[in-house]
């Protein structure tokens, strides 16, 4: 057991249990998964990406690249979890991932064996020969040992929510800058969300031991915590990581239930917030990074700045005999740290020759030896055992289980990149600092780049008041806490050239120093080439950790300074994001919403089969007992209408109403043919197209009275046509005097159709003589009462080419007026139809639906050349004019039948001449829609052909490759049944 | 040098001694035959063909970045020719054809897999159209397969088949469809340009056009001065109209942001190109094991290359509607290209509109796939003034004469396209 005797903030008594790779271990509440392992001496955690290397625990943060497990099992596995973020909680179950066949043998890691071929960008080079090898031989080897952990067993049962925050002042990190901007602008009035990514407030406050007003950094977080909630205007967010800069709003994950093993009832696993802040401060801090050094990736070498909070935040020592290599003097203080906790510090190795004394006199009061201006060259073991030192007289090796490794430290400028703003080089502190920021953003603490606690402190509290006075609250800049002002002395070092064996650069993707330089000397020597070259920056901790160490050796290579050579810029997410947080509940049928027709509930009744159409759910068919197939129910259905009557709900049609002095002027402009002359009580068809001279959609429109119209549009264009009208109103005609509303969602509309509609209708209007023949000719409307007084508009009209009214009654009636109708119509042996039979009657009688009206079809096309009026302009008649729209050979609308009447015609066959070879060039027109007509007793179909009406009596084949079919058709006249529509008029 | 196995191990064992840039860094001259603009895949393929069709070598192609950094290193990297119209679906199956050949035509490893592609069919009104555009591929010999329910789910069976708001009732497959690795994709055309004596110029940025008292196009300003040529040829795809702008030319497009995600990499899931029927989501699985996956547009005009987050839920509603096991996944990176959305989501290749200029644009949100087919048509164009047959639809003059490409009937609004 490495843990120590005493210290950290876990509860030593609340140990809980967990497993790693089957076997039990044990842990304590505070602890992470990365510390409770480090803690049961478990050094090996994963394996790396391309080589298969052994890895450890490198960090102690979400910028871990090494420690990925496969968290939990089943639908609730997690890959690639970060052991290092991941709370420890009672029976977590942790596995290692991407090795075979176990953790501590694996067979891949031959490939590290040979790294002198595979390097970097070795693929674009190789795996070309036999031509055919790639995809059968090299890519499924390829895919197989890449990728990491394995994706979940199954749908993900946890649920996700959404929320929104509105706040003056976003301050995200906790640490002493963070907490200090939240007080001050706290304390000034202003509404603060302090946002942290980790469970607990303190930052690198709880990883340290500097003090702060003479007390322990603790005592200031919890006294720092408690003002904080003592304000109303202050929300604090733990476990909250806010991941990405947008237009105007920050993206924020708070992780509600990840750290317990199965969230409570109801509660969301995670959260996703949209923050939209007046004012944000970033005070995310800084990122310890790594020296590249031969064998820098075995286990047992970790972060100075890690190993720090191991020991003091968590109790436990990395290792039982550590050395240090580094370049700064925060990894002495890890040392010292660790060495008085009781861990054994053999030696600090660093590549400065002037180290302060005041720092070096910290190492001799503790007896630790230094290697000044020394450097690690290579290491070995399994797990580490031996360092070797080149101390300047010579090589030397240590033997030593842990290897704090520190390259100083990277300010976290990542949200300052998300809109763009490029970090710039500062040389003082060897490191990138922010740049641009997006709007309102400003940087406090150690992610500007000050590192000491006391700068730290003030920094965050000016910037926090300062952020409050651009609001308008009166703040004045804050006396910050009393702080030591430790040594921040460093020497920008990056890469040990005498390294023996690999030097990561990149621990993940397992890109080294090497690997730069050949990047370099195949002229990708863009940063951005370097990384898409080698995949430096490109694994699950996108280059947090080894970006600048890379660009760092890239600039040498070339022989450029780093700022000649680049600079990283870093994409959102700032940390990686769960897919699902994302969707929320919009998943599963709530993908969408779904809307049931007024009638749905009725038509359940009647054993109704339902579809899909766009957003509705509507009756497809109604099946009886002893019909086997859908096509005996439809075909019942549409000889019942054809021969007496049957009743569908049609509410789905868009419905418009319009009103004001100017609404027939206004459908001039719109539809293709004329309206301004329609009488009062009379219904129209009308055509309408696009800009570009396409049609756009058909539907009917009555006018109700004078100034009142009522509009009807396809159920599939419903929302564009709406979008279309109030467009062309407010910013085309904004003279004419037309009000509009959808009202879609206000009428339940029910069509009855066939010979003996009359009579159902009849039993339904309150007055009979208002529906009758002379007083409701063809095309005509009536506003009346149905039921007993309820407000009902009646129309006319035929969709299926019979007799036909469609009744509108305010939707909440809708369900009754259904109801009523069957019963009505119970004499008349009415039946309820669905969609399928309404397409085939449609298709019957020959009027074009989505399949025809397409968004690629002209009203010549679709045969209503003659409706369009020459004596008026209206949208899309200037560019339905153009040359196109004239080419005889631009195909058009024809009905087919085929030869041999046994046969069944198929939407999506293409037309071809009899004995053409099936190429594109012969192509002469395709099948659009097709059915069996019942009616007829044999296929008919709809389609586009070339030439269109003069072929009619012509023979062609409707080809259809996919369903290797290839039949005989006999071109017709668009229209199967009562082309004189003595039917409809009856 | 061009690579083999035994340059590999050779280089292997000598520690990398004998390699070489995969192209030269050039400087420009100050006159060329012909002046690409643009070091994307369209601008450098180009390049290639003009010198490996037509023997025009004295070329440069002058980037203002890093070669690759626009879309041709942003994008979802599919390539297919499942096309519904005959002005597209010969052009683009031209496209895979070349594709099939490109590792050995480069020597260059773009990794180019033929996975397939599955649009997934929620309706039969879907069915219908999806038949019909499977037939046009059949005549355009691009092979395609319908599948139904039960041949979706052997294939795809963690997609949700039992729960769905909208179930899947099938699929349009094209086998030969596929993904790409599209950096190799430039470096491969960049390194096969260089080659023949193409000067590839990075880092030098066109800010205006020489032109003579005709109005004639015969170079271009830049950042590195001025450059004389013959003829200048656009590849800048979402940039486009910033050029254009100098020219006081107004062309039909729009530049749009495209969002494209990757999540963190896991082992093998998705055999192929998945895209949703009922929502704007499709995806494939990369060869390191990320998911890469897209949907909508952001939806309003903009050169700022990032997106926002109402289009990232959007997208990943579509994700999860259809794939709920990938709810634990991470998102690791997401970003923003500038795509070039014209009025019939259709490309532009042609001569002109002014002496010496040469337009290629347009490519919407799927000019990837169009790449090498892109190059030896324009190359074509410019080193003959003629168009090539297979980009004879795409002439700028289709939006005066109405003989527009809409594969969608999505009419004139580029981000409806
Ligand atoms: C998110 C996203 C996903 C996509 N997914 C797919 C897909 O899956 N399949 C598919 O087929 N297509 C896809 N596309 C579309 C495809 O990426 C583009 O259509 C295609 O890359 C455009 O051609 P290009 O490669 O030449 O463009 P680019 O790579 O954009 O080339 C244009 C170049 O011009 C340079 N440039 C701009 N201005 C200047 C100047 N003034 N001077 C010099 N140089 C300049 C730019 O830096 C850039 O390098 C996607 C696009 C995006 C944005």
């Amino acid at each position: 057991m490495s843990r120590l005797a005493k210290g950290g903030q876990i509860d030593r008594s609340r140990p809980l249990a967990f497993t790693f790779d089957d076997i039990a271990y044990q842990g304590y509440f505070g602890d992470t998964l990365a510390s409770a392992l480090l803690a049961n001496d478990v050094k090996l955690v994963g394996r790396s990406f391309k080589y298969h290397r052994p890895r450890g625990i490198l960090t102690a943060g979400s910028e871990e690249p090494n420690a990925l497990v496969e968290l939990r099992s089943g639908a609730r596995r997690e890959p690639n979890t970060r052991a290092t973020t991941a709370e420890l909680f009672d029976g977590l179950e942790a596995a290692s991932q991407n090795r075979w066949p176990s953790l501590a043998f694996d067979a891949m890691a031959v490939n590290g064996l040979l790294s002198p071929f595979f390097g970097a960008a070795f693929y674009y080079k190789t795996f070309m020969w036999p031509k055919a090898a790639w995809e059968k031989l090299y890519e499924p080897a390829i895919r197989r040992a890449a990728g990491l952990g394995r994706a979940a067993d199954g749908p993900d049962p946890d649920h996700y929510e959404k929320a929104h925050a509105f706040c003056d002042l976003l301050v995200i990190g906790s640490g002493p800058a963070g907490l200090e901007a939240a007080l001050a602008a706290g304390r000034a009035g202003a509404r603060v969300i302090l946002a942290e990514e980790d469970f607990a407030f303190g930052g690198r406050l709880l990883s340290e031991k500097t003090t702060i007003e003479d007390d322990t950094p603790g005592a200031y977080v919890t006294r720092a915590i408690a003002e904080l909630k003592s304000f109303t205007n202050v929300r604090l967010m733990v476990r909250t990581a806010v991941f990405g800069a947008y237009d105007d709003e920050y993206g924020a994950l708070e992780r509600v239930a990840d750290h317990v093993a199965v969230p409570a009832p109801f509660q969301p696993r995670q959260r996703l917030w949209k923050i939209i802040p007046k004012r944000v401060v970033l005070a995310a801090g800084a990122m310890d990074r790594p020296i590249v050094f031969g064998g820098n990736d075995r286990p047992g070498v970790m972060h100075a700045a890690a190993a720090q909070t191991y020991v003091n935040r968590f109790g436990v020592a990395p290792a039982k005999t550590s050395a240090v290599f580094s370049n700064n003097d925060a990894a002495w203080r890890a040392a010292f740290d660790a060495h008085d906790a009781g861990a054994s510090v053999k030696a600090i190795v660093d590549v400065r020759t002037d180290v302060s004394p005041e720092i070096t006199g910290g190492a001799q009061k503790r007896g630790i030896r230094t290697i000044l201006g020394g450097k690690v060259v290579s290491t070995r073991g399994k797990t580490l055992g031996i360092v070797s030192v080149e101390t300047g007289h010579g090589r030397e090796t240590l033997y030593v289980d842990g290897l704090m490794m520190s390259g100083g430290f990277s300010p976290n400028v990542h949200l300052t990149c998300h809109h763009g703003g490029k970090p710039s080089w500062d040389e003082t502190i060897a490191a990138f600092v922010p740049g641009k920021c997006p709007p309102g953003m400003t940087v406090a603490g150690a992610a500007t780049g000050t590192f000491s606690l006391a700068d730290c402190l003030a920094d965050g509290g000016r910037k926090g008041a300062a952020a409050a006075r651009d609001l308008g609250f009166s703040a004045a800049d804050p006396t910050p806490p009393r702080a030591e002002s430790e040594a921040t002395g460093q020497k920008p070092f990056w890469w040990v050239h005498e390294s023996k064996g690999l030097a990561f650069v990149d621990f993940q993707n397992d890109v080294k120093a090497k690997d730069v330089a050949l990047a370099h000397k195949e002229g990708f020597s863009s940063v951005e080439h370097l990384k898409r070259y080698t995949t430096l920056g490109m694994a699950t901790d996108q280059g947090k950790l080894g970006n600048v160490a890379g660009l760092a050796i890239l600039a040498e290579v070339s022989g450029r300074t780093i700022p000649q050579t680049g600079t990283t810029m870093f994409r959102p997410p700032w940390t990686p994001v769960a897919l699902a947080a994302f969707a929320g509940h919009h998943r599963g049928p709530d993908f969408r919403p779904t809307r049931p027709t007024p009638s749905h509930a009725f038509a359940e009744e009647l054993g109704g089969q339902f579809v899909e159409a766009g957003p509705w759910l509507r009756a497809a068919y109604f099946p009886h007992r002893g019909e086997p197939t859908l096509r005996d129910s439809v075909n019942r259905e549409v000889l019942a209408v054809r021969e007496r009557v049957g009743w569908i709900d049609v509410s789905t049609f868009g419905k418009i109403e319009l009103s004001g002095p100017d609404v027939g002027a206004f459908l001039d402009r719109v539809y293709i043919n004329t309206f301004s002359t329609l009488k009062p009580g009379k219904v129209r068809y009308g055509v309408m197209l696009r800009e570009d001279g396409i049609v756009m959609d058909d539907g009917t429109t009555t006018r109700l009275s004078e100034d009142r119209w009522a509009m009807t549009t396809t159920t599939a264009n419903a929302g564009r046509v709406y979008q279309h009208l109030v467009f062309c109103h407010q910013v085309l005609w904004p003279e004419l005097d037309v009000r509009m509303a959808s009202t879609t969602e206000q009428w339940a509309q029910i069509a009855i159709a066939g010979p003996r509609a009359r009579d159902v209708l009849q039993g339904v209007v309150d007055d009979a003589a208002a529906v009758s023949a002379e007083a409701l000719p063809y095309m005509g409307a009536a506003e009346t009462t149905v039921m007993g007084g309820v407000k009902a508009r009646v129309f006319r009209v035929s969709f299926s080419g019979e007799l036909g009214y469609e009744v509108a009654v305010p939707a909440r009636h809708g369900e009754a007026l259904a109801r009523a109708i069957a019963k009505a119509g119970a004499a008349q042996d009415i039946v309820p139809y669905g969609l399928e039979a309404l397409a085939v009657m449609r298709i019957e009688k020959g009027h074009v639906s989505g399949p025809e009206l397409n968004g690629q079809t002209s009203a010549a096309d679709l045969g209503f050349a003659r409706m369009a009026s020459t004596k008026k302009d209206y949208i899309g008649r200037v560019l339905a004019g153009r040359e196109a729209f004239r080419d005889p050979r631009r195909p058009s609308l024809v009905g087919i039948k085929p030869v041999d009447r046994t046969q069944m015609l198929r939407a999506g066959a293409h037309f071809l001449k009899p004995g053409a070879k099936p190429t594109t060039g012969n192509d002469q027109g395709w099948l659009s829609s097709a059915t069996w007509s019942p009616t007829l007793g044999h296929s008919i179909g709809l389609g586009f052909l070339v030439g269109g009406s003069a072929m009619v009596g012509e023979v062609f084949r409707a080809w259809d490759g996919l369903r290797g079919t290839d039949i005989e058709v006999e071109i017709c006249a668009p229209c199967f049944i009562d082309p004189e529509g003595v039917r409809l008029r009856g | 040098m061009r690579y083999s196995l035994f340059n590999i191990v050779v280089n292997g064992l000598t520690g990398n001694r004998f390699t070489e840039p995969a192209w030269r860094a050039a400087t420009p001259k100050p006159r060329y035959d012909v002046v690409i603009l643009g070091g994307g895949g369209h601008g450098l393929a180009t390049a290639y063909y003009l010198a490996k069709n037509h023997g025009i070598h004295d070329v440069a192609v002058i980037e203002k970045g890093y070669v690759g950094g626009g879309n041709a290193g942003r994008n979802t990297t599919i390539f297919r020719s499942n096309y519904l119209l005959p002005g597209n679906e010969p052009f683009y199956e031209w496209s895979v054809k070349l594709w099939e050949g490109l590792e050995q035509t480069l020597n260059y490893n773009v990794m180019a897999s033929q996975r397939g592609i599955v649009n997934l069919i929620h309706s039969d009104a879907q069915r219908d159209a999806y038949a019909r555009r499977g037939n046009a591929m059949l005549l355009a010999d691009a092979g395609a397969r319908l599948l139904d329910r039960d041949e979706v789910r052997t294939m795809m069976p963690f997609l949700d088949f039992d729960n769905a708001r909208f179930p899947i009732r099938g699929g349009l497959m094209q086998p030969r469809a596929g993904t790409a690795r599209h950096d190799a994709v430039v470096w491969g055309f960049a390194r096969g340009a260089d080659k023949f004596g193409v000067d590839i110029v990075q880092n030098c940025e066109a800010t205006g056009f020489l032109r003579d008292r005709t109005g004639a196009v015969t170079g271009v300003e830049t950042s590195l001065g001025p450059i004389m040529a013959d003829k200048v040829a656009l590849t800048l795809a979402g940039s486009t109209s910033r050029l254009t702008e100098k020219l006081d030319l107004r062309l039909p497009i729009e530049s749009q942001v495209l969002q494209a995600f990757v999540s963190e990499a896991v082992k093998p899931l998705i055999p192929g190109v998945i895209t949703f029927g009922a929502g704007h989501f499709y995806v494939s699985q990369s060869d390191k094991g990320g998911l890469v996956f897209g949907g909508d547009l952001d939806g309003y005009n903009s050169y700022a290359q990032r997106g926002n987050l109402p289009v990232m839920e959007d997208v990943l509603e579509g994700g999860m509607a259809l794939m709920p096991m990938i709810g634990r996944l991470r998102l690791l990176r997401q970003w923003g290209g500038i795509c070039d959305m014209s009025m019939d989501g259709s490309p532009i290749i042609d001569i002109g509109p002014l002496p010496g200029l040469y337009l290629n644009c347009a490519w919407n949100y799927g000019g990837f796939k169009a790449t090498p087919a892109s190059g030896w048509c324009f190359a074509h164009t410019i080193a003959t003034d003629t168009p090539h047959p297979l980009s004879a639809a795409y002439r700028l003059d289709r939006f005066r004469t109405g003989k527009v490409i809409d594969e969608r009937g999505a009419g004139p609004q580029p981000n409806l396209h």
